[in-house]
């Protein structure tokens, strides 16, 4: 191993974890920002302890989210100071941004909503937390822009031996940024209604604080139905988006390997990358595929095997990611579907199994998230800047590989044993109700 | 207006303005078990800073990306030479940041006490390798058109460790005044004492580090050929006096405010120094990253510059804002019946 495989690995491992908690946050907020805004109009209570209870699960995962960010910043400068160097010019300033107008306003104004429940009015306190949820959104915008710069490089001439910004609104307004951000936000979205529809389901299984449950589990159905569809659509835009900007990941995606027109999509298909060919390809459904990168049946697809060896991406990981995550997808529809529906016509205790099944699928969206992280960043190897440069020079010159091993054991062990206690305090703090998170002055000590 | 040096102030005043905030919390969280005899007395420490240390953690970031905004090549060569240091730094800030979050969401004396000196030693350590980092940089790194020649145990010379011991003392001197003008009773009493205590080696530490910095550096160069810049560090040596003074006079508040303008000053002292350098090389000044050699174009400065110009105040008046909010002093019967509470 060296330095650039082991800096790859801790880069992986570093976000995919920063990543488990990032999309509950982008979708918690706004669920608990909807309920506390129910309670200042209604000025019903209920909704005060559900903003308390989901408040809580949320600050515990929103501390986890925090640090782990720090070091995706550090990370940029410490293993890829070639990249850092070269496009600093026009990458650094996203992340300068986010910082400045987003990431100031959400940590200052989740201290607000944490601790000021006594502290400010009820309106304030509202506004607080939409303030949070909106920052961290515009978190989320920011890094994808500059995320989507990396997969599709814009605004930018190749000068003084580096890339340097010519045009700023080009990098505000790329496509490829704008529509990734839409794809993530709402399964960011999807994942806090599944999280808060199987803690709910859970409850109304042991028969506990069934109204409240029952209120959070209605809230929590329309906003996965409508994320998850969300999802869908905006995940087809963003498809197609890469099949004109990103050909080889596009291929990849769907194990295509010879060019052609009129391109079937095969219903069961498994790629054999030593042989250059799928393993098993059948059930086709003729120009389905030409149709849904661009839309016309008879539009020409760019097979694998038309890329240079030494500029195609992995195809197995990429291919097998994006069929899970597009299955997933769609499972997530009809269930929170499902889950709409029997809310509504207030049948969810008739049907325990069905609350069981919610239970289990409260990792589900986080996997489709992450899968749909390793279609994206894979799909895009060898490059680590689409096209302009590749990952194998991006890697720090000045490192030493006992610097590299070192951390990521260190990072290894730390975000286990963290993870470890975070998901503990999570499920802890989720099992117990609404009454034993909201402690009176009599429990000095509870938290 | 040279968009360059607008730059290197506001990269100044970052830091400082970083290291003036997080600084408390730090100080606080090296003290919360020598200062709070009782849990309620360490949960009251750790409230006086939990509505606002998330984002005062924020300068730091926000240093960070503007270091990468306006100046990639010394982002990028200052953290991948500092490797080290800055992974344990960063393991430092994420052990803290969660142990607040974690320490009291379970009642059971071990964990709490694991958490506590989780946090003694999580706000130690960046405490201590900020002022290694910083000292080595006043001094230069071993640099030259061939990368970096230094390693850890080189970033551990005399002159850094002082530099480090310097930030301690100056936190802890802070974090102590903090915990004074936020508690009551007792603990406020504790913190004020130890405050004064602290003021010696405190001022012990920073006479060396002055000294050596004149053997070490060559901060004081830019001092000697432009007199009036001897504002800053004046401002700092009369600050860090006042901070005695007024503790005599059993002044909490104003001593803590002299506390805040100490670091401010000590953090301009030193980047008025390295200007125009970022990082000085210490081979030879040839390679040197100036805020000329090493910043982004031009175009990127400017629409950083507008960013900054607009967005910046609107950060600053909310921040004041939200002080306000949470001004007073936090007890322990706040703390107790409060359930949001850390």
């Amino acid at each position: 191993m060296d330095v650039l495989t082991l800096s790859r690995l801790q880069f992986a491992i570093t976000s995919m974890f920063h990543f488990i908690f990032v999309p509950l946050t982008l979708g918690l907020s706004v669920l608990v920002a909807m309920m506390e805004t129910r309670y200042v109009l209604s000025g019903n209570e209920m909704y005060k302890r559900m903003a308390k209870f989901w408040g809580k699960l949320f600050l515990i995962n929103f501390a986890l989210g925090v640090v782990t960010g720090i070091t995706m910043e550090f990370q940029f400068g410490m293993n890829w100071a070639e990249y850092s160097r070269y496009v600093g010019d026009i990458f650094g300033a996203p992340l300068a941004i986010e910082a400045t107008v987003a990431f100031f306003m959400e940590s200052v104004f989740i201290g607000v909503w944490a601790f000021g429940w006594d502290k400010v009015g009820r309106r304030f306190h509202a506004v607080s937390i939409w303030l949070v949820a909106l920052a961290t959104n515009l978190s989320g915008l920011w890094i994808l822009l500059a995320n989507g710069w990396m997969q599709h490089p814009v605004g930018y001439v190749l000068r003084n031996g580096r890339a340097e910004m010519v045009d700023f609104m080009a990098l505000i307004t790329n496509p490829f940024g704008l529509l990734k951000f839409g794809h993530q936000i709402v399964s960011g979205y999807t994942v806090a209604g599944f999280f808060v529809m199987g803690i709910s389901a859970y409850h109304l299984l042991k028969a506990r604080n069934r109204e409240f449950f029952k209120a959070s589990f209605g809230m929590a159905a329309v906003f996965a139905l409508a994320a998850s569809i969300m999802v869908a659509v905006i995940g087809d835009f963003h498809a197609a988006d890469v099949a004109k900007t990103q050909p080889a990941k596009f291929a990849a995606m769907e194990a295509v390997w010879n060019s052609c027109s009129n391109a079937p999509m095969h219903l069961i298909a498994f790629p054999d990358e030593k042989n250059e060919c799928n393993l098993v390809s059948a059930l086709p459904v003729p120009g389905l595929l030409s149709f849904l990168a661009f839309h016309d049946t008879n539009a020409q697809i760019r097979g694998i095997t038309s890329f240079p060896k030494d500029e195609r991406p992995p195809v197995l990981p990429v291919f097998l990611s994006f069929r899970l995550m597009v299955g997933l997808g769609t499972l997530f529809i009809l269930l929170s579907a499902a889950g709409l529906f029997l809310s509504r016509n207030g049948l969810l205790e008739k049907y325990p199994l069905f609350l069981k099944l919610l239970v289990l699928c409260i990792p589900l969206p986080y996997i489709a998230n992450q899968l749909g992280w390793l279609v994206s960043e894979v799909g895009r190897q060898p490059w680590i800047v689409y096209g302009i440069m590749k990952t194998s020079d991006a890697v720090s010159k000045s490192l030493e590989l006992s610097q590299v091993i070192g951390s990521l054991l260190g990072f290894t062990l730390l975000y286990g044993l963290l993870g470890f206690v975070d998901i503990y305090l999570l499920a802890k703090f989720a099992r117990k109700g609404p009454e034993e998170t909201h402690v009176g002055a009599t429990n000095a000590f509870r938290n | 207006m040279d968009l360059h040096i607008v730059w290197f102030v506001l990269w100044g005043v970052l830091w400082a303005v970083y290291f003036m905030l997080d600084g408390f919390v730090l100080g606080a969280g090296m003290l919360h078990r020598v200062l709070g005899k009782t849990d309620i007395d360490r949960r009251v420490v750790i409230n006086s800073f939990g509505p606002v240390w998330d984002g005062n953690e924020v300068w730091l970031i926000t240093a960070g990306g503007a270091t990468f905004a306006a100046f990639p090549t010394t982002y990028a060569l200052m953290f991948s030479y500092l490797y080290t240091p800055l992974l344990l730094l960063l393991f430092g800030l994420i052990v803290r940041g969660v142990s607040f979050e974690f320490r009291s969401k379970e009642e059971s004396a071990a964990w709490r006490g694991c958490w506590d000196w989780a946090i003694v030693l999580s706000s130690f350590v960046p405490a201590l390798l900020f002022g290694v980092a910083f000292g080595n940089i006043f001094s230069g790194l071993p640099m030259d058109q061939a990368g970096y020649h230094g390693s850890l145990v080189a970033l551990l010379n005399p002159y850094g460790i002082v530099s480090g011991l310097l930030f301690v003392m100056l936190f802890l001197e802070h974090g102590a005044l903090y915990v004074a003008v936020k508690s009551t009773g007792e603990l406020s009493r504790r913190a004020e004492s130890l405050a004064r205590t602290l003021w010696i080696p405190l001022l012990v530490v920073a006479v060396a580090f002055l000294g050596y910095t004149n053997f070490a550096t060559k901060l004081y160069d830019n001092y000697l050929k432009t007199p009036v810049l001897l504002v800053a560090p004046i401002v700092a040596v009369a600050a860090l006096i006042g901070v005695r003074v007024l503790l005599g006079k059993g002044n909490t508040l104003s001593a803590f405010t002299a506390s805040c303008v100490t670091i401010l000053g000590v953090v301009g002292t030193g980047v008025i120094g390295l200007f125009p350098n970022l990082i000085p090389s210490s081979l030879d000044t040839l390679y040197s990253l100036t805020i000329y050699n090493s910043s982004s174009s031009e175009y990127t400065l400017r629409i950083m510059t507008a960013v900054a110009f607009m967005f910046v105040p609107v950060v600053i008046l909310y921040k004041i804002w939200v002080y306000r909010i949470f001004r007073g002093r936090v007890t322990a019967e706040g703390v107790a019946a409060d359930h949001e509470a850390y």
